[in-house]
């Protein structure tokens, strides 16, 4: 049984023969699973780096209706990766961008865009509309809304992930298999891994992992069963070392939504699960903004501050007089800092440098300590244009 | 003594370094090896209680180690342990 009814099944134009006629070449497509790609509707969630290569190749495929979900706008540092995008894009919405890319490539795709922020209160309308849903989200809160949403309405969910140089990619089709939540029952506490702003990314890595999840993508719409795809499968891909890797997966019986006795029924509060919530962090620290931290120096206050970026991120831009102090040392060089005088911790765009401060908390340090707001690119952005941003 | 594998996201906290082969006869007992070789990766790996992190999964070989008999799970010299903590690519969060 496959995913599509056969009931929708359209017949192919002369046209649409001719277009796909390499799929209608291979026996495991051919032509009903050709007409099967047409009648199906997939839901693109973010149109990054995962979900550039996404679209691009669902909809030379002939993927009848592309939904895609995205709130942000396209930036200059998102062209190294986001391929869907170009540089006459810069500052529109990454929907609009997405839609006019995919009917270059085939206006026979109807594109629905959802320029919204996916949440719990818009996930269900959205995704009920769908067969199919690959996720290209980039942070954990969306990641488990996508999950459990997609186990909730029973869709699959070809997941894809990636960091630095390294991807992850899977089906989670809870009637079939595992979910996220079975592999992950919870998110990392924030700060303590970096994003991929704060860590880098290596340009090709999502356009690899998109494009096996696009591949998954055609197999379940197009096939009649789930054979040979990722379902109950982890692919693992290392980009530098040129490694992949397959682990198993398996249904974890005490899954909270998805196993034998849920304890999640419906869609929850993601922020909060995933330690985003203010109330839920303690506080550590106090925000200062660029200019303030400028007024503070140019009147000759005495302040420690500790750059914990790595070296190779100093080369692109200095934070002047700075004391350098990469993450993993700050615990182990807690007696350098002098409680007496305000500390203030500097990173790229002032996340990491949470995790710093927590570290250097956990050794007892009781003086006041600052973050600086949007790290040294908010430097750069509001005091200091000289500095590159990046 | 196995091999431990170390995905990107915990290299910066262990030198660097994508793999080692460290002492230990059990998949525990090699990610302490590494915990104790590298000590500012500790937190990373373990909570507070000194149970490992739950967004971190344990393999050996192809199976996690839940399926086998978790840290507990013995390794010979030939088998490798493998770190897959959970990744989401992309934008800062908040
Ligand atoms: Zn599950």
């Amino acid at each position: 049984m496959g995913l599509i009814d056969e009931g929708r099944l359209e017949s192919l134009s002369h046209e649409e023969i001719a277009r796909y006629s390499r799929h209608l070449l291979l026996p495991e497509i051919g032509l009903e699973g050709q007409k099967r790609i047409k009648a199906s509707k997939v839901l693109i969630v973010g149109t990054g780096g995962l979900g550039a290569p996404l679209a691009l190749y669902l909809a030379a495929a002939g993927v009848g209706t592309i939904g895609v979900v995205d709130f942000d706008f396209v930036e200059a540092s998102n062209l190294q990766r986001q391929i869907i995008h170009g540089v006459r894009d810069i500052g529109r919405p990454k929907t609009a961008s997405a839609r006019d890319k995919i009917r270059s490539i085939n206006p026979g795709v109807k594109v629905v865009e959802h320029n919204v922020a996916l949440t719990s209160s818009n996930a269900l309308q959205i995704i009920s509309q769908y067969d199919v849903v690959a996720d290209g989200t980039d942070n954990y809160q969306t990641r488990y809304l996508v999950n459990d949403a997609c186990v909730l309405l029973g869709k699959p969910n070809v997941y894809g992930s990636i960091f630095q140089f390294e991807g992850q990619a899977s089906v989670f089709y809870s009637k079939e298999g595992p979910c996220y939540r079975c592999l992950y029952p919870a998110p990392p506490p924030p700060g303590l891994v970096p994003s991929c702003a704060e860590g880098g990314v290596m340009g090709v890595l999502p356009g690899i992992v998109g494009t096996i999840q696009a591949g998954e993508v055609i197999k379940l719409i197009s096939g009649e069963s789930l054979k040979g795809t990722l379902v109950g499968r982890l692919l693992l891909f290392d980009q530098w070392r040129m490694k992949f890797r397959e682990l198993k997966l398996d249904k974890d019986p005490d899954c909270p939504i998805c196993g034998k006795n849920p304890t999640i029924h419906e869609l929850i509060d993601y922020e909060q699960f995933c330690g985003l919530k203010p109330e839920t962090q303690e506080i550590l620290y106090e925000t200062i903004e660029p200019l303030e931290l400028k007024a503070r120096l140019d009147a000759g206050e005495t302040l420690q501050i500790i750059d914990i970026r790595e070296p190779h991120e100093k080369a692109i831009a200095k934070f002047p007089g700075a004391k350098s102090m990469p993450l993993g040392q700050v615990k182990r060089r807690s007696s350098e800092f002098d409680p007496s005088i305000d500390t203030v911790f500097i990173c790229k765009i002032g996340t990491r440098s949470v995790f710093a401060i927590r570290a250097l908390r956990e050794t007892g340090y009781d003086g006041k300590i600052f973050n600086l707001a949007d790290g040294i690119n908010g430097w750069a952005r509001d005091v200091d244009k000289s500095l590159p941003r990046y | 003594m196995a091999t431990l594998l170390i995905p990107t996201a915990l290299r910066a906290f262990a030198g660097g370094q994508p793999e080692l082969d460290l002492d230990g006869s059990t998949a525990g007992e090699v990610i302490a090896a590494l915990a104790l070789k590298h000590p500012e990766i500790k937190e990373h790996l373990y909570e507070e209680s000194g149970k490992l992190r739950s967004f971190i999964n344990v393999y050996v070989g192809d199976e996690n180690v839940k399926k086998l008999q978790g840290l507990d799970t013995p390794v010979k010299e030939s088998d490798s342990v493998m770190l897959v903590p959970a990744i989401a690519g992309g934008r800062k969060w908040d």
